[in-house]
């Protein structure tokens, strides 16, 4: 069972929450490029270990949290507010944002 | 050695010391012509119809643990060929006929049991909805039946037909569809492929795709490098993986499914059975043990096992259409790696590498297409082009906006 730290709420049952997926990913500009668009819509790392996802607080505060957790041991790192950069463990850099094609 | 009633009436008169192994144990060759990255149900299928319908018997089959640990040896075990989109429906009927001979074909008994698939409906527009998949096998000439209540109370007299939620309004059966001993699947396949002189090189783990100028030309193993000019991947939830070890990326998510089975009890089902209202199939193995499951956990995971949340809402779904099962105890639970597609349909294809070819994509559906998988993965890498059957399946179809989405959920792979 995971248990998430919900900034809002406080530690929650995983039941409490709808998954809603990749958090690295970022909708481009409207004026970007099709591949721009192909790539954001159905391309993702899929990381073995940490990954970085939004986890929907539908049974709570219906808040959507970001998450850091890992995809092997179901391990949770850290959680937190949609704006926050959460660092990956073992690193001092930001998690690791897909690269875009040049538009 | 050729297996028969009477090799198993000679072999008793010698206290059955004489059976051999089902296949070698060999060294990794420095060369082959075709290596094959994963032991499961697909790999060696495809392996299997390389040597037996294309003559290509230098052949490795790559398993980084032993054949059959993956999902070909955790699924639910169920068979059937009621899609509704052309391109799914053909596949999987190709699948259906390959099956319906495959005992004799590579004679192993896989326990091919035909004793049909049911799916439950439970409102007005969900009837119509099955009606017209029904109709749509039929004009492809699949066999798809509509029951009422009545023929449905004769087949399954324990569902719970007046649930208040959920009453079961009738049911749309597949008669030829059933459910085979998984395991043997991967038994058969392997031993008809090394009889035919194909490698099974277990506990190998792919570390690297070899690549030269464009194009593929070995891999790199816990065993050391070993050559092909034609390499292919079907290492189910491992896909995006192995894809990446040659730089292709792909609309895959891996996820976690769960399976379940019950103590052994009495025959008490004698088909398969899904609930149309939530997300939950049942059927009863030989040994009595009674065998479901439901969704995916719904999130993003390589671990073999799931979690509590999930089983309750399975064990919810069996207790809305059967209630007389809750007091059988569960005995054992597990958990696979899913490749889901964004769009819920496979890959089996070539890819922007020469050489390098890709099955994969199967989501929690892959072991019914076993044969058909690997009967066209295998067309697709004598011929370096893909048979009418798998054209479709391709990588491309997502950026040319032709996905095949069965289920029409969208690009979200946890809700597929
Ligand atoms: C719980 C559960 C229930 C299911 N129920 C059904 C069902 O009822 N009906 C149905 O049709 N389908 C079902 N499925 C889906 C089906 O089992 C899969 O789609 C199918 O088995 C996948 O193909 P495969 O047999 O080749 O996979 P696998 O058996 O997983 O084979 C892939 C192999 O690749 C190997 N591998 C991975 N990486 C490497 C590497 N780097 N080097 C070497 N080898 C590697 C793995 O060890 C594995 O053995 C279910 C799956 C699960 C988990
Ligand atoms: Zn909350």
């Amino acid at each position: 069972m995971h248990r998430i730290d919900c900034p809002w709420c406080g530690t929650r049952d995983e039941a409490e929450f709808q998954y809603q997926g990749d958090a690295t990913v970022v909708r481009p500009d409207p004026d970007a490029s099709e591949e721009a668009f192909f790539r954001y819509v159905y391309l993702r790392e899929n990381p073995k270990g940490w990954h970085t996802e939004w986890w929907h607080h539908v049974g709570g505060c219906r808040q959507w949290v970001k998450v850091v957790r890992n995809t092997l041991t179901h391990e949770i790192f850290a959680t937190g507010r949609a704006q926050e950069d959460l660092p990956l463990p073992g690193t001092r850099a930001k998690p690791r944002r897909r690269t875009r094609p040049k538009q | 050695m050729h297996y028969s009633a009477l090799s198993v009436f000679l072999q008793g008169l010698r206290g059955h010391k004489g059976w051999q192994r089902m296949w070698r144990a060999p060294q990794p060759k420095a060369e082959y012509d075709v290596i094959i990255i994963g032991g499961g149900g697909h790999g060696l299928a495809t392996a299997y119809y390389l040597a037996k319908e294309h003559g290509i018997t230098n052949v490795a089959v790559i398993e980084k643990g032993w054949i059959g640990s993956g999902n070909v040896g955790r699924n639910t075990t169920i068979f059937r060929s009621n899609y509704m989109f052309p391109a799914n429906t053909h596949f999987y009927e190709k699948g259906m006929k390959l099956w319906e001979r495959l005992e004799q074909d590579f004679n192993f008994n896989a326990m091919v049991s035909q004793r049909g698939v049911i799916n439950l409906f439970h409102s007005d527009p969900q009837r119509d909805a099955f009606a017209r998949r029904g109709n749509a096998m039929r004009l492809a000439g699949v066999d798809a039946e509509f029951l009422s209540p009545a023929q449905l109370k004769e087949m399954v007299p324990i569902l719970d037909f007046e649930n208040a939620r959920f009453p079961i309004q009738g049911g749309l059966i597949q008669k030829r569809g059933g459910t085979i001993r998984h395991d043997a699947v991967a038994w058969g396949y392997a031993r008809g492929a090394d009889s035919r002189g194909v490698d099974i090189l277990q506990n190998c783990e792919v570390k690297d795709i070899l690549i030269e100028g464009g194009a593929v030309v070995g891999v790199e193993t816990s065993k050391g490098q070993i050559r092909a000019r034609k390499v292919g991947m079907a290492v189910a939830g491992h896909t995006t993986q192995i894809a990446k070890m040659a730089g292709i990326e792909l609309p895959v998510e891996s996820h976690v499914l769960q399976a379940f089975v019950s103590e052994g009890i009495k025959p008490l089902l004698d088909t398969v059975v899904t609930f149309g209202a939530g997300h939950f199939y049942i059927s009863q193995s030989d040994k009595g043990g009674l065998v479901f499951g439901g969704d995916l956990d719904g999130y993003n995971s390589y671990a073999q096992r799931g979690n509590l949340p999930m089983m309750e809402h399975v064990m919810a779904g069996g207790m809305a259409i059967m209630p007389a099962i809750g007091r059988v105890r569960l005995l054992r639970h597990w958990g696979g790696i899913m490749d889901m597609s964004f769009d819920g349909s496979p890959f089996i294809c070539k890819t922007g590498v020469d050489g390098l070819y890709l099955n994969g994509g199967w989501c929690y559906g892959g072991f019914k297409a076993t044969p058909a998988s690997g009967w066209c993965y295998a067309h697709t890498i004598a011929k370096d082009a893909p048979h009418r059957l798998n054209e479709k399946f391709t990588i491309e179809r997502f950026r040319e906006g032709r996905m095949i989405d069965e289920k029409g959920v969208g690009p979200n792979p946890w809700i597929q």
